[in-house]
Protein backbone atom coordinates (compact mmCIF):
# COMPACT_ATOMS: atom_id res chain seq x y z
CA UNK A 1 0.00 0.00 0.00
CA UNK A 2 1.33 3.78 -1.21
CA UNK A 3 1.90 5.60 1.80
CA UNK A 4 0.03 8.72 0.35
CA UNK A 5 -3.18 6.94 -0.93
CA UNK A 6 -5.88 7.96 1.18
CA UNK A 7 -8.04 5.71 3.15
CA UNK A 8 -11.35 6.44 3.94
CA UNK A 9 -12.11 8.05 7.13
CA UNK A 10 -8.55 8.66 7.74
CA UNK A 11 -7.08 11.84 8.07
CA UNK A 12 -4.68 12.93 4.49
CA UNK A 13 -0.56 13.04 5.49
CA UNK A 14 2.03 12.85 3.41
CA UNK A 15 5.27 11.47 4.42
CA UNK A 16 8.26 13.91 5.47
CA UNK A 17 10.51 12.10 3.10
CA UNK A 18 8.15 12.55 0.24
CA UNK A 19 7.52 16.67 1.07
CA UNK A 20 11.03 17.33 1.59
CA UNK A 21 11.79 15.40 -1.78
CA UNK A 22 8.93 18.03 -3.34
CA UNK A 23 10.19 21.18 -1.34
CA UNK A 24 13.63 20.04 -2.40
CA UNK A 25 12.45 20.51 -6.38
CA UNK A 26 10.62 23.90 -5.12
CA UNK A 27 13.76 25.40 -3.87
CA UNK A 28 16.17 24.36 -6.92
CA UNK A 29 13.42 25.68 -9.27
CA UNK A 30 13.20 29.08 -7.58
CA UNK A 31 16.86 29.10 -7.85
CA UNK A 32 17.13 28.52 -11.42
CA UNK A 33 14.61 30.92 -11.93
CA UNK A 34 16.31 33.84 -9.95
CA UNK A 35 19.18 33.41 -12.05
CA UNK A 36 17.26 34.26 -15.12
CA UNK A 37 14.21 36.48 -14.08
CA UNK A 38 13.23 38.25 -10.68
CA UNK A 39 9.60 36.79 -11.14
CA UNK A 40 9.20 35.74 -7.26
CA UNK A 41 10.57 39.24 -6.08
CA UNK A 42 7.82 41.24 -6.78
CA UNK A 43 5.04 39.32 -5.22
CA UNK A 44 7.14 38.18 -1.85
CA UNK A 45 8.98 41.60 -1.37
CA UNK A 46 5.42 42.80 -1.22
CA UNK A 47 4.20 40.61 1.11
CA UNK A 48 6.71 40.99 3.48
CA UNK A 49 7.00 44.37 3.34
CA UNK A 50 3.42 44.83 4.63
CA UNK A 51 4.48 41.90 7.62
CA UNK A 52 7.72 41.85 8.97
CA UNK A 53 9.30 45.70 7.99
CA UNK A 54 6.73 47.67 10.39
CA UNK A 55 7.72 45.60 12.95
CA UNK A 56 11.42 46.12 11.56
CA UNK A 57 11.06 49.67 11.79
CA UNK A 58 9.63 49.51 15.43
CA UNK A 59 11.91 48.02 16.89
CA UNK A 60 14.94 49.67 15.22
CA UNK A 61 13.99 53.17 16.47
CA UNK A 62 13.03 51.80 19.95
CA UNK A 63 16.34 50.52 19.83
CA UNK A 64 17.48 53.66 18.26
CA UNK A 65 16.38 55.42 20.89
CA UNK A 66 17.53 53.09 23.84
CA UNK A 67 21.19 53.66 22.68
CA UNK A 68 21.20 57.29 21.97
CA UNK A 69 19.66 57.31 25.54
CA UNK A 70 22.83 55.40 27.23
CA UNK A 71 25.22 56.77 25.07
CA UNK A 72 23.91 60.61 26.45
CA UNK A 73 24.96 59.49 29.92
CA UNK A 74 28.36 58.12 29.05
CA UNK A 75 28.92 61.65 27.07
CA UNK A 76 27.99 63.95 29.18
CA UNK A 77 30.90 64.96 30.90
CA UNK A 78 32.97 64.47 28.19
CA UNK A 79 30.78 66.82 26.26
CA UNK A 80 31.16 69.57 28.30
CA UNK A 81 35.09 69.71 28.03
CA UNK A 82 33.91 69.47 24.32
CA UNK A 83 32.10 72.66 24.47
CA UNK A 84 34.40 74.76 26.09
CA UNK A 85 37.21 73.35 23.32
CA UNK A 86 34.15 74.28 20.86
CA UNK A 87 33.62 77.73 22.09
CA UNK A 88 36.90 78.82 21.12
CA UNK A 89 37.10 76.82 18.03
CA UNK A 90 33.60 78.70 17.03
CA UNK A 91 35.55 81.68 17.28
CA UNK A 92 38.04 81.12 14.68
CA UNK A 93 36.14 79.03 12.75
CA UNK A 94 33.94 82.20 12.39
CA UNK A 95 36.80 84.51 10.92
CA UNK A 96 38.03 81.44 8.78
CA UNK A 97 34.00 81.24 7.42
CA UNK A 98 33.65 84.54 6.14
CA UNK A 99 36.76 83.99 4.04
CA UNK A 100 35.54 80.99 2.56
CA UNK A 101 32.43 82.30 2.28
CA UNK A 102 34.08 84.36 0.01
CA UNK A 103 36.66 81.82 -2.14
CA UNK A 104 32.79 79.85 -2.49
CA UNK A 105 31.50 82.72 -4.24
CA UNK A 106 34.72 82.85 -6.33
CA UNK A 107 34.09 78.69 -6.73
CA UNK A 108 30.93 78.95 -7.39
CA UNK A 109 31.45 81.94 -10.53
CA UNK A 110 34.65 79.67 -11.47
CA UNK A 111 32.53 76.27 -11.89
CA UNK A 112 30.01 78.29 -13.96
CA UNK A 113 32.93 79.14 -16.14
CA UNK A 114 33.94 75.64 -16.69
CA UNK A 115 30.74 73.87 -16.45
CA UNK A 116 31.64 71.54 -13.89
CA UNK A 117 28.41 71.48 -12.60
CA UNK A 118 27.60 67.89 -12.36
CA UNK A 119 28.88 67.37 -8.38
CA UNK A 120 26.54 64.90 -6.48
CA UNK A 121 25.55 68.16 -4.51
CA UNK A 122 23.10 68.65 -7.34
CA UNK A 123 20.98 65.26 -7.48
CA UNK A 124 17.75 64.72 -6.12
CA UNK A 125 18.04 62.79 -2.74
CA UNK A 126 15.99 61.10 0.05
CA UNK A 127 16.68 60.17 3.52
CA UNK A 128 16.26 56.73 4.57
CA UNK A 129 16.87 55.04 7.93
CA UNK A 130 18.24 51.66 7.76
CA UNK A 131 16.13 49.05 9.77
CA UNK A 132 17.21 45.75 9.57
CA UNK A 133 20.93 44.03 8.82
CA UNK A 134 21.86 40.89 7.27
CA UNK A 135 21.13 38.34 9.37
CA UNK A 136 24.12 36.20 8.41
CA UNK A 137 27.89 37.03 9.13
CA UNK A 138 28.99 36.62 5.33
CA UNK A 139 27.57 39.44 3.54
CA UNK A 140 27.48 43.00 4.66
CA UNK A 141 23.55 44.30 3.50
CA UNK A 142 21.00 46.12 4.81
CA UNK A 143 17.27 47.27 4.80
CA UNK A 144 16.21 50.84 4.67
CA UNK A 145 12.54 51.94 5.49
CA UNK A 146 11.83 53.40 2.24
CA UNK A 147 10.52 51.73 -1.08
CA UNK A 148 8.92 51.74 -4.45
CA UNK A 149 6.31 53.92 -3.13
CA UNK A 150 9.14 56.72 -2.15
CA UNK A 151 10.31 56.38 -5.78
CA UNK A 152 13.20 54.08 -5.07
CA UNK A 153 14.05 51.63 -7.70
CA UNK A 154 16.71 48.76 -8.29
CA UNK A 155 20.09 50.15 -9.03
CA UNK A 156 20.20 53.65 -7.57
CA UNK A 157 22.71 54.58 -5.76
CA UNK A 158 23.62 55.04 -1.99
CA UNK A 159 25.28 57.76 -0.12
CA UNK A 160 25.98 58.79 3.70
CA UNK A 161 28.54 60.84 4.96
CA UNK A 162 29.59 62.32 1.62
CA UNK A 163 30.36 58.61 0.62
CA UNK A 164 29.47 55.98 -1.38
CA UNK A 165 27.54 53.20 0.82
CA UNK A 166 26.55 51.20 -1.69
CA UNK A 167 23.33 50.45 -4.34
CA UNK A 168 19.72 49.25 -4.06
CA UNK A 169 19.30 45.11 -5.09
CA UNK A 170 15.60 45.05 -4.54
CA UNK A 171 12.58 47.05 -3.80
CA UNK A 172 9.43 46.52 -1.74
CA UNK A 173 6.44 48.95 -1.69
CA UNK A 174 7.50 50.45 1.53
CA UNK A 175 11.81 48.82 2.16
CA UNK A 176 14.49 47.86 -0.01
CA UNK A 177 17.69 46.05 0.48
CA UNK A 178 21.31 47.53 -0.07
CA UNK A 179 24.15 45.93 -0.72
CA UNK A 180 26.86 48.20 0.65
CA UNK A 181 30.72 48.81 -1.26
CA UNK A 182 31.99 46.69 1.15
CA UNK A 183 30.58 43.43 1.16
CA UNK A 184 32.22 40.53 -0.77
CA UNK A 185 30.34 40.01 -3.45
CA UNK A 186 30.17 44.02 -4.32
CA UNK A 187 32.67 45.25 -7.21
CA UNK A 188 32.77 48.81 -7.73
CA UNK A 189 34.39 50.37 -10.98
CA UNK A 190 36.43 53.54 -9.28
CA UNK A 191 38.89 56.13 -10.60
CA UNK A 192 41.97 57.85 -8.79
CA UNK A 193 40.62 61.72 -8.79
CA UNK A 194 44.03 63.16 -9.23
CA UNK A 195 45.00 61.33 -12.25
CA UNK A 196 41.80 59.53 -13.97
CA UNK A 197 43.24 55.68 -13.67
CA UNK A 198 40.59 53.22 -13.45
CA UNK A 199 40.83 50.68 -10.69
CA UNK A 200 38.28 48.05 -9.48
CA UNK A 201 37.24 48.36 -5.58
CA UNK A 202 36.16 45.35 -3.80
CA UNK A 203 34.90 44.18 -0.86
CA UNK A 204 35.93 41.92 1.44
CA UNK A 205 35.29 39.67 3.79
CA UNK A 206 38.97 39.14 5.81
CA UNK A 207 39.44 42.89 5.26
CA UNK A 208 35.69 43.80 6.57
CA UNK A 209 36.85 43.85 10.47
CA UNK A 210 39.61 46.48 10.00
CA UNK A 211 37.25 48.90 7.93
CA UNK A 212 39.35 48.57 4.59
CA UNK A 213 38.34 47.18 1.00
CA UNK A 214 40.42 46.02 -1.88
CA UNK A 215 41.33 47.66 -4.65
CA UNK A 216 42.97 46.25 -7.57
CA UNK A 217 43.95 46.59 -11.39
CA UNK A 218 45.10 50.06 -11.15
CA UNK A 219 47.06 50.54 -14.21
CA UNK A 220 49.49 53.63 -12.90
CA UNK A 221 52.01 53.64 -15.39
CA UNK A 222 53.16 56.77 -14.11
CA UNK A 223 53.57 56.13 -10.73
CA UNK A 224 52.48 59.13 -9.44
CA UNK A 225 49.25 57.27 -7.20
CA UNK A 226 50.21 57.87 -3.76
CA UNK A 227 49.04 56.76 -0.22
CA UNK A 228 45.75 59.39 0.16
CA UNK A 229 44.68 59.93 -2.91
CA UNK A 230 41.35 60.34 -3.36
CA UNK A 231 39.22 57.16 -5.21
CA UNK A 232 35.38 58.47 -6.61
CA UNK A 233 33.71 56.17 -8.95
CA UNK A 234 34.03 56.12 -12.31
CA UNK A 235 32.46 57.36 -15.40
CA UNK A 236 32.47 53.55 -17.07
CA UNK A 237 30.48 52.60 -14.29
CA UNK A 238 26.84 51.35 -15.66
CA UNK A 239 25.20 50.87 -11.58
CA UNK A 240 27.08 54.11 -10.60
CA UNK A 241 27.18 57.57 -10.92
CA UNK A 242 30.25 59.01 -11.72
CA UNK A 243 32.54 61.25 -8.57
CA UNK A 244 30.96 60.28 -5.96
CA UNK A 245 33.73 59.59 -3.37
CA UNK A 246 34.56 56.27 -2.32
CA UNK A 247 37.76 56.60 -0.16
CA UNK A 248 40.89 56.85 0.40
CA UNK A 249 43.86 54.85 -0.70
CA UNK A 250 45.87 53.08 2.20
CA UNK A 251 48.53 51.01 0.71
CA UNK A 252 49.38 50.65 -2.79
CA UNK A 253 51.64 47.05 -3.62
CA UNK A 254 52.79 46.36 -7.09
CA UNK A 255 51.01 43.11 -8.45
CA UNK A 256 53.14 40.26 -9.48
CA UNK A 257 52.30 40.83 -13.35
CA UNK A 258 54.15 44.07 -13.14
CA UNK A 259 51.34 45.68 -15.21
CA UNK A 260 49.31 46.70 -12.50
CA UNK A 261 48.77 47.99 -9.07
CA UNK A 262 46.17 46.75 -5.61
CA UNK A 263 45.97 47.58 -2.71
CA UNK A 264 43.69 48.77 0.54
CA UNK A 265 41.13 51.59 0.43
CA UNK A 266 39.65 53.44 3.84
CA UNK A 267 35.92 53.73 2.89
CA UNK A 268 34.57 57.29 3.21
CA UNK A 269 32.06 55.74 5.60
CA UNK A 270 31.75 54.79 8.42
CA UNK A 271 29.95 51.28 7.97
CA UNK A 272 29.88 50.23 11.53
CA UNK A 273 28.33 53.25 12.84
CA UNK A 274 25.96 53.77 9.78
CA UNK A 275 22.12 55.00 10.55
CA UNK A 276 20.67 57.24 7.99
CA UNK A 277 21.85 56.88 4.40
CA UNK A 278 20.63 59.49 1.78
CA UNK A 279 19.49 57.76 -1.82
CA UNK A 280 20.02 59.14 -4.97
CA UNK A 281 16.75 59.72 -7.15
CA UNK A 282 19.04 59.31 -10.51
CA UNK A 283 19.92 56.51 -12.47
CA UNK A 284 22.93 56.05 -14.25
CA UNK A 285 21.87 56.42 -17.73
CA UNK A 286 23.04 53.13 -19.68
CA UNK A 287 22.52 52.26 -23.56
CA UNK A 288 20.08 50.04 -24.32
CA UNK A 289 20.77 47.07 -26.07
CA UNK B 1 -3.57 24.94 13.81
CA UNK B 2 -3.19 26.85 17.19
CA UNK B 3 0.60 24.94 16.91
CA UNK B 4 1.07 26.58 13.64
CA UNK B 5 0.37 29.77 14.56
CA UNK B 6 2.65 29.75 17.59
CA UNK B 7 5.53 28.28 15.73
CA UNK B 8 5.08 31.17 12.77
CA UNK B 9 5.07 33.47 15.27
CA UNK B 10 8.28 32.53 16.74
CA UNK B 11 9.59 31.53 13.76
CA UNK B 12 8.76 35.66 13.09
CA UNK B 13 10.54 36.99 16.24
CA UNK B 14 13.66 35.16 16.14
CA UNK B 15 13.91 36.81 12.52
CA UNK B 16 13.51 40.24 14.07
CA UNK B 17 15.47 39.79 16.82
CA UNK B 18 18.22 38.42 14.26
CA UNK B 19 17.83 41.25 11.88
CA UNK B 20 17.82 44.20 14.78
CA UNK B 21 18.20 43.47 18.52
CA UNK B 22 21.08 41.62 17.89
CA UNK B 23 22.82 43.60 15.24
CA UNK B 24 22.99 45.69 17.96
CA UNK B 25 24.96 43.84 20.63
CA UNK B 26 26.54 41.65 18.11
CA UNK B 27 30.29 41.20 19.22
CA UNK B 28 33.16 41.99 16.70
CA UNK B 29 30.17 41.80 13.73
CA UNK B 30 29.24 38.29 14.41
CA UNK B 31 25.36 37.78 15.15
CA UNK B 32 24.32 34.19 16.35
CA UNK B 33 22.06 32.37 14.17
CA UNK B 34 18.44 32.07 15.99
CA UNK B 35 16.66 30.60 13.17
CA UNK B 36 18.74 27.35 13.34
CA UNK B 37 18.34 27.00 17.00
CA UNK B 38 14.53 27.06 16.13
CA UNK B 39 14.86 24.73 13.36
CA UNK B 40 17.03 22.01 15.22
CA UNK B 41 15.00 21.98 18.42
CA UNK B 42 11.61 21.65 16.39
CA UNK B 43 13.23 19.21 14.16
CA UNK B 44 14.50 16.99 17.08
CA UNK B 45 11.67 17.44 19.37
CA UNK B 46 8.79 17.16 16.81
CA UNK B 47 9.27 14.93 13.60
CA UNK B 48 11.55 15.22 10.23
CA UNK B 49 8.16 16.73 8.81
CA UNK B 50 7.77 19.68 11.23
CA UNK B 51 11.84 20.52 11.28
CA UNK B 52 12.03 20.52 7.30
CA UNK B 53 8.62 22.87 6.87
CA UNK B 54 10.15 24.91 10.09
CA UNK B 55 13.49 24.97 7.75
CA UNK B 56 12.01 25.73 4.78
CA UNK B 57 10.19 28.97 5.91
CA UNK B 58 12.89 30.57 8.08
CA UNK B 59 15.30 29.71 5.15
CA UNK B 60 12.67 31.44 2.63
CA UNK B 61 12.32 34.99 5.23
CA UNK B 62 16.41 35.02 4.88
CA UNK B 63 16.25 34.49 1.59
CA UNK B 64 13.60 37.60 0.69
CA UNK B 65 15.59 39.78 2.82
CA UNK B 66 19.02 38.99 2.55
CA UNK B 67 19.38 35.85 -0.31
CA UNK B 68 20.98 36.64 -3.20
CA UNK B 69 18.55 34.09 -5.11
CA UNK B 70 15.87 32.85 -3.64
CA UNK B 71 15.72 29.44 -2.16
CA UNK B 72 19.41 29.08 -0.95
CA UNK B 73 19.11 29.18 3.09
CA UNK B 74 15.25 27.59 2.29
CA UNK B 75 17.37 24.39 0.97
CA UNK B 76 19.89 24.25 2.95
CA UNK B 77 17.68 25.16 6.23
CA UNK B 78 14.93 22.56 5.31
CA UNK B 79 17.65 19.37 4.97
CA UNK B 80 18.97 20.67 8.46
CA UNK B 81 15.83 20.54 10.21
CA UNK B 82 15.12 17.18 8.31
CA UNK B 83 18.36 16.11 9.52
CA UNK B 84 17.40 16.82 12.82
CA UNK B 85 14.14 15.19 12.66
CA UNK B 86 15.59 11.82 12.10
CA UNK B 87 16.84 12.12 16.13
CA UNK B 88 13.65 12.37 17.58
CA UNK B 89 13.40 8.96 18.27
CA UNK B 90 16.40 9.43 21.05
CA UNK B 91 14.86 13.21 22.03
CA UNK B 92 14.33 12.92 26.07
CA UNK B 93 13.24 16.57 27.43
CA UNK B 94 15.46 16.03 30.24
CA UNK B 95 18.67 15.60 28.83
CA UNK B 96 20.68 18.56 27.36
CA UNK B 97 23.39 17.19 25.60
CA UNK B 98 22.05 15.83 22.58
CA UNK B 99 20.08 19.09 21.92
CA UNK B 100 23.21 21.22 22.77
CA UNK B 101 25.70 18.72 20.52
CA UNK B 102 22.67 18.52 17.51
CA UNK B 103 22.43 22.44 17.33
CA UNK B 104 26.16 23.05 17.54
CA UNK B 105 26.59 20.49 14.71
CA UNK B 106 23.54 21.94 12.70
CA UNK B 107 25.07 25.27 13.14
CA UNK B 108 28.62 23.94 11.97
CA UNK B 109 27.38 22.21 8.77
CA UNK B 110 25.53 25.38 8.16
CA UNK B 111 27.86 27.82 8.05
CA UNK B 112 30.56 25.20 5.92
CA UNK B 113 27.61 24.80 3.34
CA UNK B 114 27.62 28.93 3.16
CA UNK B 115 31.30 28.88 3.18
CA UNK B 116 31.59 26.18 0.29
CA UNK B 117 28.87 27.39 -1.65
CA UNK B 118 29.04 30.99 -1.68
CA UNK B 119 32.91 31.65 -0.92
CA UNK B 120 34.79 28.58 -1.97
CA UNK B 121 33.28 28.54 -5.28
CA UNK B 122 34.13 31.98 -5.85
CA UNK B 123 37.57 31.31 -5.68
CA UNK B 124 38.08 32.65 -1.73
CA UNK B 125 40.75 29.80 -0.56
CA UNK B 126 41.48 31.20 3.14
CA UNK B 127 39.18 28.53 4.71
CA UNK B 128 41.56 29.02 7.88
CA UNK B 129 40.73 32.98 8.10
CA UNK B 130 36.96 32.56 7.90
CA UNK B 131 36.79 28.93 10.12
CA UNK B 132 38.62 31.31 12.96
CA UNK B 133 37.02 34.56 12.39
CA UNK B 134 33.10 33.86 10.96
CA UNK B 135 32.55 30.58 11.11
CA UNK B 136 33.72 29.52 14.97
CA UNK B 137 32.22 33.13 17.14
CA UNK B 138 29.09 32.29 14.74
CA UNK B 139 28.87 28.26 16.35
CA UNK B 140 30.23 29.70 20.00
CA UNK B 141 27.61 32.70 20.38
CA UNK B 142 24.84 30.20 18.68
CA UNK B 143 25.85 27.83 21.60
CA UNK B 144 25.54 30.59 24.66
CA UNK B 145 22.25 31.95 22.86
CA UNK B 146 21.04 27.99 23.14
CA UNK B 147 21.22 27.93 26.53
CA UNK B 148 18.36 30.32 26.95
CA UNK B 149 16.59 30.19 23.91
CA UNK B 150 16.47 26.51 24.21
CA UNK B 151 14.52 25.79 27.42
CA UNK B 152 12.05 28.52 26.63
CA UNK B 153 11.39 26.59 23.15
CA UNK B 154 10.86 23.35 25.05
CA UNK B 155 8.39 25.11 27.70
CA UNK B 156 6.27 26.24 24.66
CA UNK B 157 6.75 22.62 22.72
CA UNK B 158 5.69 20.48 26.04
CA UNK B 159 2.89 23.11 26.82
CA UNK B 160 1.52 22.58 22.93
CA UNK B 161 1.70 18.98 23.47
CA UNK B 162 -0.16 18.67 26.18
CA UNK B 163 -2.72 21.28 25.15
CA UNK B 164 -2.69 19.02 22.43
CA UNK B 165 -3.50 16.26 24.22
CA UNK B 166 -6.33 17.58 26.32
CA UNK B 167 -7.87 18.46 22.73
CA UNK B 168 -8.38 15.47 21.22
CA UNK B 169 -9.36 13.47 24.49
Amino acid sequence: MSPIVRRKGERFTLPGKYLLFILTILCTGMMLMTFSTDIFNKPLNTIVGYVVVPFQRGISSVGSWISKRSEELVQIRALLEENAELKRQVDELTVENTQLQQEKYELNTLRELFDLDSEYADYEKVGARIIARDSGNWYHSFTIDKGSDDGLAVDMNVIADGGLVGRIIAVGPNWAKVVSIISDNSNVSGQILATGDKLIVSGDLEMMQSGLIRFSQLLDSAGVVVEGDKIVTSDISDKYLPNILIGYTKDITLDSNKLTKSGTVTPAVDFEHLDEVLIILELKQTVEE
Amino acid sequence: MKRKIIVAILIFFCFLLQSTVFQAIAFNGIVPNLLIVLTAAFGFMRNEKEGLVIGFFCGLICDIFFGDVIGFYALVMMYIGFFNGKFSGIFYPEDIKLPMALIIVSDLSYCMICYICMFLLRGKLDFPYYFLHIILPEVVYTTVITLLLYPLILFINVRLENGGKRGTQ
